[in-house]
């Protein structure tokens, strides 16, 4: 049987009378890169600290390649998390933090570190209080890269980064992703900026996985069809529609269904246009709220 | 730096399609080693695993092979495969539509052709 690197039984959460997490279950395989996205809420944070064994779910089983994380420091060592709101003691200097991760993970790369704080310009010397919103991203960024966790979480890691910084963050982990093959699960925002780098995608919804799968295998399933309106409607007639909009004759609708080379064709012999819609569009489609129920997506 | 990708195209089909343009232009030839998967990732700024399912839909076709532990080779014949492919390709899409479109216009089909004979440009 396959050992996952993450694997979640039934999670259920509650604060209060709020459901935050609602039976979830998700397999994460080993040396995968996937993308946690949700809107704000859908409970995404909340996942990630009790996979991190963080927070405690009221019901269910979370098990890292295998076990439990609480209380259980091995498979703790197997897992960084990267947080926005940044994770370590505020009188400690920059080389102080990546010496005291360095001394927690077992596959720290000290060069890599050493190499990201002269491409992102760092000053080691500098106590963690007084870095600005950006380099304390930085920090974080250095050490769930260098960390080289076979599970390494990075939680919305870029507050107050800017696009050049952004961009570097994405190279250099693709790069040593390629070099040193992990799991990696980016949770974010900024679906556009990521989408080309996840093999696997999890769409978080009010608590709940509203979809998930292989991320070019969704995006084949995700289409905009225009053209005059009778003959959009008669390719249509039994797919599941996100969005449909007219004006005069022509209309514009947006697909999430499998649709064969053959009823490309037809549609194509009928003058329709028909492309794949981004994965960021996608994501506002699905949890845009109007009309959408969970049993009409995952078949 | 990374090549462009067209967010409206699957990923892989782009790099697949990326490979088999660079085999007609003779920029790849036959038994030419093709980039590793790694290398199209870094290329495009993309997920290897992403890259590897262009790269295999190429190898289903035939059109590229494996050499075990060296990495991926044009299959002989593959130009030949390719433009047949397109060429099917580019009668079922472009020909099918410029046709239908000169119906609208009520241009003949004679019409057509003499307009296609008469085009400037496009001779080799």
């Amino acid at each position: 049987m396959m050992t996952y690197a993450v694997e979640c039984k039934n999670i259920s959460k509650h604060f209060g009378k709020t459901t935050a997490l609602s039976h979830i279950n998700l397999n994460m395989e080993k040396d995968k890169i996937y993308g946690l996205l949700g809107r704000n809420g859908a409970g995404k944070s909340t996942l990630l600290n009790i996979v991190t064994a963080q927070t405690f779910p009221d019901d269910g089983e979370v098990k890292i390649f295998g076990e439990s994380p609480y209380e259980n420091g091995r498979a703790l060592r197997n897992i960084c998390i990267v947080k926005e709101n940044g994770m370590f003691l505020k009188d400690v200097s920059v080389t102080g933090a990546l010496d005291i991760a360095s001394s927690f993970y077992n596959n720290w790369d000290k060069k890599l570190a050493e190499r990201l704080l002269i491409e992102f310009q760092l000053d080691k010397r500098k106590t963690y209080r007084n870095l600005s919103l950006g380099m304390k991203s930085q920090l974080g960024i250095i050490v769930g890269l260098a960390s080289r966790a076979p599970i390494t979480i990075f939680d919305e890691p870029y507050i107050g980064l800017d696009a050049a910084g952004r961009q570097l963050f994405y190279d250099v982990l693709i790069e040593d992703y390629m070099e040193n093959p992990r799991t990696i699960i980016l949770s974010t925002h900024l679906i556009d900026e990521v989408s080309n780098l996840l093999e696997d995608v999890i769409i978080l919804n009010k608590g709940e996985v509203m979809l998930e799968g292989n991320s070019e295998d969704i995006k084949n399933k995700a289409f905009y069809i225009r053209g005059t309106k009778d003959r959009v409607e008669k390719h249509i007639s039994g797919k599941k529609v996100l969005s449909k909009e007219e004006f005069g004759n022509t209309m514009a609708v947006a697909i999430f269904d499998s649709i064969s080379d053959n009823e490309i064709r037809a549609m194509e012999l009928d003058d329709l246009a028909i492309s794949s819609i981004p994965l960021q569009q996608l994501f506002i489609f699905l949890t845009g709220g109007k009309m959408i129920k969970r049993g009409d997506i995952n078949e | 730096m990374k090549l462009p990708l067209d967010e409206n195209k699957l990923i892989y089909m782009q790099i697949a399609e990326a490979i088999e343009d660079a085999v007609i232009s003779g920029e790849l030839s036959e038994g030419d080693q093709v980039y590793s998967t790694n290398q199209f990732a870094r290329l495009y700024g993309i997920n290897p695993a992403t890259a590897a399912k262009g790269i295999n839909l190429l190898v289903e076709e035939g059109i590229l092979f494996k050499r075990r532990g060296i990495g991926m080779f044009v299959a002989e014949g593959a130009r030949n495969m390719i433009i047949s492919k397109r060429k099917k390709q580019f009668i079922e899409d472009h020909i099918s539509k410029l046709i239908r479109e000169a119906e609208k216009l009520n241009i003949t089909k004679e019409d057509l052709i003499d307009i296609i004979r008469n085009y400037e440009g496009g001779d080799k």
